[in-house]
C-alpha cells in the first residue's frame, strides 16, 4: 500500500470507501507523523488526537453497519486557530485568547463534520492574523518544512507548513491581504482564497471583516475543489455571504482549457520582483499557452496604490474588530486590584502583540476624528478604483496571471524589524481582497535555495471553477508537483 | 436680564419585537440575568450580525410619523467607545446614512401649536445593565447582558423647545405615536423609553445658543422636567454671576433633585464611526414605504381631533383616551356599541382605568369586552341598576368574565324602582334616625343627603336615588 | 518632516486603551510615522467623484425575521468569563451610567 501520507484526500477517501484501509489507520498514521515532525516545523497550537480518534471510530462504525458517511469521510483536516471550534481552545495565537474555548462552531467547521471530515488540530498563524511570516505569534514560530531556518509565510503560516510536511492533506485558512496564497506559495502547496461572500465568515475571529475570507490549503487543485465543495455556500448566519449556487467543482476540473484568456499584468512584472520569481511567472505563461490558453499583456493600472489602500481599511476594521478582547467577558484580564479604565488597558497591553498593537493604532488613528476623510474615506474610494482595475480586465480575460510574493520563503528573524519592508511584499496579493475576488496560488517551479516559486490565477467573481480547472491541468502538464520537502521522521 | 431655555431631547424607545436587533434572543423584560443571551449578543469572536427585518419597519413608521425624508438607502455605522455593558465595545449604530431625517413633530401647549424639528431618527443596538449590588460592602459591578442586542430607535430632536412644558408635551405626544403605531411599548418603569436633555439658557432674543449641558439618567418625564427647571435656574444663576456655564455631560440625582458633573474623567469623544462591515445597505424602494405606510394605524393627532369632531368629546377626554392606543381602540369598539361617547368616555376614564392601574394590566388583559361594558353600561343609562351598584358589578365582571345582565340576575341587584317597595324601607330608615329627620324639617338639606346613604346602605345599593329622594320629602311632608 | 508625533501616538493609544512605555513609545513612533507616511502615496490620486467602496459585493437588503430562537445556557454564557458570579460577569465597581 502506498504511503498514506503520499495520497492526495481524495485518494484517501476512495481507499477507505474500497475498505482498503480504515478511518482508524489513517488518523493514527497522521497522528504519529505530527508526534514524529511537528517539533520541528511547529505547525500546530493544539493536536485534537482523542476527538480525532473518536470520529475516526464512528465513521468506521457506521462503514461496518453500511451506513452513508459524509463526502470527507475519514480525511484529516487542520484548521487554522482563528476558526471557532466547540470545545477546543481557540486562541488566534494571542495570549490575551489563551484559554479562550469558544461554546459554538464555526459554521465551516459545522459543515466539515457534516462531512465527515475528521479535525485533527489547530495550526499556528501570526496572531489574530496580522503578518506574513507566522513569527508574530505568541507562542512558537513555525518553520518551513522546506527549510527550517526559513518562515512559512503567514498569516496562515501553520496551515501551510502542515499540509507542505505531510501532518494533514487539507487544512483551512483565512485570507484577508494574501494570508492564503502567500504561505501556499513559500511552502509549494495549493493555496485558495475563494470569492468573497463564497465561504461564511461565521465563526472566523476577524481581522478585517470586509475583506477576510475562509480558504483551503491542499496538495493540489482537485483536492482545492472536494473542500470547497464542503465549505462553500449561503448561510444565513453571515449577512455578506452569497446566495450564489455552488458548482461541482470537482466535475468542472476536468473540463477543457483551450481558448481561455490569460491575462499578463504588466504592474506586478515590474520593480521589486526577485528574477527567481519573474522566471517562474513567464514560465507559468509558457506553460499556459501550450495548454491552449491565450496569453495576453494587460494593466490594472492602480496595483502601486493597493497596499496603502489595504493597510488602512484593513487596519481600521481591525482597530475596531478587537476593541472586544478587553478581558471582561472572555479571555486573559490583567491580575491585581484597579478601575474598569485600567483594567481594559492593562489586560489589552499585556495581551496583546507588537504587530497586533500597530495595526490596532494605525487603524485607530485612521478613523479618528480629522483623519477619517484623508485616510480611511480616501482609501474607500482608491478602493473602488482598484476593484474597476480589475473588472476593466476581466472583461477582456478569463483570468489573470501573477507572482504572489515578490520572493521565495527568507530567513527568519530577516523582516522582523521592518514593518513597513514587510507590508509592502503584500503588494502582488492584497488588492484582489480589496476587490473581492477569487484567487489560486500553487507550485510553479523552483526558486533560490532550491525553494519553491508559488504563482497566481486571479479571476471574476465566483468563478473559482475556471481558476482550479487552470491550476489543475497546469499541475498535470508539469512535474513541480512531484518535489517534497525532505523531513525524515525519527 | 430675560433668559430663555433651549431644549433639545435625545429619545431611545426600545422596540416592540419579538428577537433582539441582531440576532433571536428574546427581548422579555425581567428576565433572570444573562438567560436570554447567546455568542452574536455576547459579542464573541466570530460571531456576526443579521438584521431583524420588523425593526427595520418599525423605524420606518416612526419615521413617517415624524415626516422624515427616508434615505433610499440606508446603513449601519459603528459606534466604537469601550465600557463594560458594550461586549463588543462597539456599538452598532447609524450615522451617516441614518433611516429618516429632517422631520418634525407638532405639539400643542397653552392651545398653541409649535413645530419641534426632528433631526435624525436612526436604528441601533441597546447595551446591557450593569446592576451594584444591594450588600454595600460589595467591591464589584455585575453585568448582565439581557438588555444588549435589543432594537432600539433614537430620535434627536432639534433644540426647538423653550420650556419645561413643551418638553413634557413633546415627549407625551412622541410617546403616544410610538405607541400608537405598535413601535414601543414606552415603559419608562422598565426602561424602554428613555430621554437625554440638551439644556442651554441664553438672553431672550439672542442669536447664539449658550453652551449646552447634555443630562443624562433621566428615567422619568417627570425628571426630564425637573432637571429641565433645575438647570434653567443654575445656569442663569451662573451667568447673573457674570460666569460662563461650560459645556458638560451631568447627570440627573433622582433623589436629590439635582444636576451632578460625571465623576469619571471627561474622555475627548471620538466615535470613530465608520460603515459596520459586517452588515449590507439597506435599500427603501417606494414600493417597500408604501407596503409600511398601509401597516400604520391613524395617529394619535389625527385621532383626537376625530373624537372632539366627530364624537364630541372634550378636548380632555379625547387627550387622555388617545394616549394609549388599546384604550383608544376599546373606547371606539364600545362606542360602536352604542353607547354615547362622554359617556363612554367617563367610563374609560373613571372605573376602566381605575381597574387597569388597581391590577397593574393591560386592557386586552381585561375579561370584559366593548360588547359587555356596553351592555353594562346600558344597564346604568337605562335605571336598571344604579351608578354605584355598576361600579361593584364592573368589578365583578373583571375577576369572574360574567355578563353584567347575569350578575344583576344572580345576585338580586337590580335597582328598587318601585315605590310600594321602597316606601317600607324610607319608613324605617326615618324612623331609625329621628334627629336627622328633625334636622331636615328645620332646613338643613344636607341631612337629606344622609338618609338617602342610608337607604342605598339598607338596600345595598339598589335604590333607585331620585325615587328615594322623592319619598323622603314625602314622608317627612316637607 | 515628522507627521506623526509622540502626542499623536499617546492620544491613539489612549483610544485604543493601550499602554505604552516610553521606549514602545518611541519605537512605535518611528515605525508609525513611516507606515502613515507611506500612505500618503494615496494623495497623489485624484479621486474627486469617486464613490467610496466599503464592501466588494454589491449585496442589499438581508434581513433576519423577528422569530425567537433558544438562547444558550447561562453556564456556557459564563464560562470563559475571567470573573464572575453564579449568574453574571463581574468587573471592578463602574460608578457612573453611560
Ligand atoms: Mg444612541
Ligand atoms: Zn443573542
Amino acid at each position: 500500500m502506498p504511503e498514506l501520507i503520499e495520497l492526495s484526500a481524495g485518494d484517501l477517501h476512495r481507499k477507505l470507501m474500497a475498505g482498503d484501509v480504515t478511518a482508524r489507520q489513517i488518523v493514527e498514521r497522521y497522528l504519529d507523523r505530527i508526534e514524529q515532525i511537528d517539533g520541528r516545523v511547529g505547525a500546530f497550537n493544539t493536536v485534537t488526537a482523542e476527538a480525532a480518534l473518536d470520529k475516526a471510530a464512528d465513521i468506521d462504525d457506521r462503514l461496518d453497519k453500511g451506513e452513508a458517511v459524509g463526502p470527507l469521510a475519514g480525511v484529516p483536516i487542520a484548521l487554522k486557530d482563528n476558526l471557532c471550534t466547540r470545545g477546543v481552545p481557540t486562541t488566534c495565537s494571542s495570549r490575551i485568547l489563551e484559554h479562550f474555548v469558544p461554546p459554538y462552531d464555526a459554521t465551516v467547521v459545522e459543515r466539515l463534520q457534516r462531512a465527515d471530515a475528521v479535525l485533527i488540530g489547530k495550526t499556528n498563524l501570526d496572531e489574530f492574523a496580522m503578518g506574513s511570516t507566522t513569527e508574530a505569534s505568541a507562542f512558537a514560530t513555525t518553520a518551513n518544512p522546506w527549510d527550517l531556518s526559513r518562515v512559512p509565510g503567514g498569516s496562515s503560516g501553520g496551515s501551510a507548513a502542515a499540509v507542505a510536511a505531510g501532518l494533514a492533506p487539507l487544512a483551512l485558512g483565512s485570507d484577508t491581504g494574501g494570508s492564503i496564497r502567500q504561505p501556499a506559495a513559500f511552502c509549494g502547496v495549493t493555496g485558495l482564497k475563494p470569492t468573497y461572500g463564497r465561504v461564511s465568515r461565521y465563526g472566523l475571529i476577524a481581522y478585517a471583516s470586509s475583506l477576510d475570507q475562509i480558504g483551503t490549503f491542499s496538495r493540489d487543485p482537485r483536492d482545492a475543489a472536494l473542500l470547497l465543495e464542503v465549505i462553500a455556500g449561503h448561510d444565513p448566519r453571515d449577512s455578506t455571504s452569497a446566495q450564489e449556487p455552488v458548482p461541482d467543482y470537482s466535475a468542472e476540473l476536468e473540463k477543457d482549457v483551450a481558448g481561455v484568456k490569460v491575462g499578463l499584468p504588466r504592474e506586478y512584472l515590474a520593480e521589486g520582483i526577485a528574477p527567481d520569481v519573474e522566471a517562474a511567472v513567464r514560465a507559468a505563461a509558457d506553460t499556459c499557452r501550450g495548454l491552449g490558453a491565450e496569453v495576453i499583456d494587460i494593466s490594472l493600472p492602480h496595483t502601486e496604490y493597493a497596499v496603502a489602500t489595504y493597510y488602512i481599511i484593513g487596519t481600521a476594521e481591525a482597530s475596531s474588530n478587537l476593541a472586544r478582547f478587553d478581558g471582561i467577558h472572555y479571555g486573559r484580564r490583567a491580575a491585581g486590584k484597579m478601575d474598569v479604565d485600567e483594567l481594559y488597558s492593562r489586560s489589552r497591553s499585556e495581551g496583546l502583540g507588537d504587530e497586533v498593537k500597530r495595526r490596532i493604532m494605525l487603524g485607530t488613528f485612521a478613523l479618528s476624528a480629522g483623519y477619517y476623510d484623508a485616510y480611511y474615506l480616501k482609501a474607500l474610494k482608491v478602493r473602488r478604483l482598484i476593484k474597476k482595475d480589475f473588472d476593466d480586465a476581466l472583461a477582456g480575460v478569463d483570468c489573470i496571471l501573477a507572482p504572489v510574493a515578490p520572493t521565495v520563503a527568507y530567513k527568519q528573524g530577516e523582516m522582523i524589524d521592518d514593518p513597513l519592508a514587510l507590508y509592502l511584499a503584500d503588494i502582488y496579493t492584497s488588492a484582489t481582497n480589496l476587490a473581492g475576488l477569487p484567487a489560486i496560488a500553487f507550485n510553479a517551479g523552483t526558486g533560490e535555495g532550491g525553494l519553491p516559486v508559488g504563482v497566481q490565477l486571479m479571476g471574476r467573481p465566483f468563478e473559482e471553477s475556471g481558476l482550479l480547472r487552470l491550476a489543475h491541468a497546469f499541475r498535470e502538464a508539469t512535474d513541480h508537483h512531484l518535489a517534497r520537502p525532505n523531513l525524515t521522521e525519527d | 436680564m430675560q433668559y430663555e431655555t433651549v431644549i433639545g431631547l435625545e429619545t431611545h424607545a426600545q422596540f416592540h419585537t419579538r428577537s433582539k436587533m441582531f440576532c433571536g434572543c428574546k427581548t422579555d423584560f425581567g428576565a433572570p440575568p444573562n438567560t436570554q443571551t447567546c455568542p452574536v449578543c455576547q459579542g464573541l469572536p466570530g460571531t456576526l450580525p443579521v438584521v431583524n427585518r420588523t425593526a427595520v419597519e418599525l423605524g420606518l413608521r416612526a419615521a413617517l410619523a415624524l415626516r422624515c425624508h427616508i434615505a433610499p438607502v440606508t446603513q449601519f455605522d459603528r459606534k466604537n467607545y469601550f465600557y463594560p455593558d458594550l461586549p463588543k465595545n462597539y456599538q452598532v449604530s447609524q450615522n451617516y446614512h441614518n433611516l429618516g431625517v429632517d422631520g418634525r413633530l407638532e405639539i400643542e401647549v397653552d392651545g398653541q401649536t409649535r413645530k419641534v424639528g426632528i433631526w435624525n431618527v436612526h436604528l441601533e443596538e441597546d447595551a446591557g445593565k450593569l446592576e451594584h449590588p444591594e450588600d454595600t460592602g460589595a467591591n464589584y459591578t455585575a453585568i448582565d447582558l439581557n438588555r444588549a442586542g435589543t432594537p432600539l430607535l433614537e430620535i434627536v430632536s432639534a433644540p426647538d423647545m423653550r420650556s419645561a412644558d413643551e418638553a413634557n408635551a413633546y415627549m407625551n405626544e412622541l410617546a403616544a405615536i410610538l405607541r400608537h403605531l405598535g413601535i414601543s411599548d414606552c415603559k419608562m418603569q422598565e426602561g424602554s423609553l428613555r430621554f437625554e436633555a440638551g439644556i442651554s439658557v441664553r438672553a431672550v432674543g439672542g442669536e447664539e445658543f449658550g453652551n449646552r449641558v447634555e443630562v443624562k439618567n433621566l428615567n422619568s418625564m417627570s425628571a426630564v422636567v425637573k432637571a429641565i427647571e433645575h438647570e434653567r435656574h443654575r445656569q442663569v444663576a451662573v451667568l447673573e454671576s457674570g460666569g460662563t456655564v461650560p459645556s458638560q455631560t451631568m447627570l440627573w440625582d433622582v433623589q436629590r433633585e439635582v444636576t451632578e458633573p460625571m465623576r469619571s474623567k471627561e474622555e475627548a469623544k471620538d466615535y470613530r464611526y465608520f460603515p459596520e462591515p459586517d452588515l449590507v445597505p439597506i435599500e427603501i424602494s417606494p414600493e417597500w414605504l408604501d407596503q409600511v405606510r398601509e401597516q400604520m394605524s391613524e395617529l394619535p393627532a389625527v385621532r383626537r381631533k376625530r373624537f372632539i369632531a366627530e364624537l364630541d368629546l372634550p378636548p380632555y377626554d379625547a387627550g387622555v383616551i388617545v394616549e394609549q392606543k388599546p384604550i383608544a381602540d376599546y373606547f371606539e369598539q364600545t362606542v360602536e356599541q352604542g353607547v354615547e361617547p362622554k359617556t363612554a368616555a367617563n367610563w374609560m376614564m373613571g372605573e376602566v382605568m381605575r381597574v387597569l392601574n388597581e391590577r397593574q394590566c393591560e386592557i386586552d388583559d381585561l375579561p370584559v369586552s366593548p360588547p359587555m361594558l356596553a351592555e353594562l353600561i346600558g344597564l346604568v343609562t337605562d335605571d336598571r341598576i344604579s351608578n354605584s351598584v355598576g361600579k361593584t358589578v364592573f368589578s365583578e365582571m373583571c375577576s369572574s368574565g360574567k355578563k353584567a345582565g347575569e350578575i344583576v340576575e344572580e345576585k338580586g341587584l337590580a335597582q328598587i324602582s318601585d315605590s310600594g317597595e321602597l316606601e317600607a324601607v324610607v319608613k324605617q330608615v326615618l324612623a331609625d334616625h329621628p334627629d336627622a329627620v328633625a334636622d331636615l324639617e328645620s332646613g338643613k338639606q344636607q341631612a337629606k343627603g344622609f338618609l338617602i346613604g342610608q337607604i342605598m346602605r339598607a338596600t345595598r345599593g339598589k335604590a333607585n336615588p331620585k325615587l328615594a329622594g322623592e319619598l323622603i320629602d314625602r314622608l317627612t311632608g316637607d | 518632516m515628522t507627521r506623526i508625533t509622540t502626542d499623536t501616538v499617546e492620544q491613539v493609544a489612549d483610544l485604543s486603551k493601550l499602554i505604552l512605555s516610553d521606549e514602545e513609545l518611541a519605537g512605535f513612533q518611528e515605525q508609525l510615522d513611516k507606515i502613515i507616511g507611506y500612505f500618503e502615496v494615496l494623495n497623489s490620486l485624484d479621486t474627486t467623484g469617486v464613490e467610496p467602496l466599503a464592501h466588494p459585493l454589491d449585496l442589499r437588503n438581508v434581513f433576519r425575521q423577528d422569530t425567537v430562537e433558544d438562547s444558550a445556557p447561562r453556564e456556557d454564557a459564563l464560562a470563559n468569563a475571567p470573573d464572575k458570579t453564579d449568574e453574571a460577569y463581574k468587573v471592578p465597581v463602574v460608578i457612573e451610567s453611560s
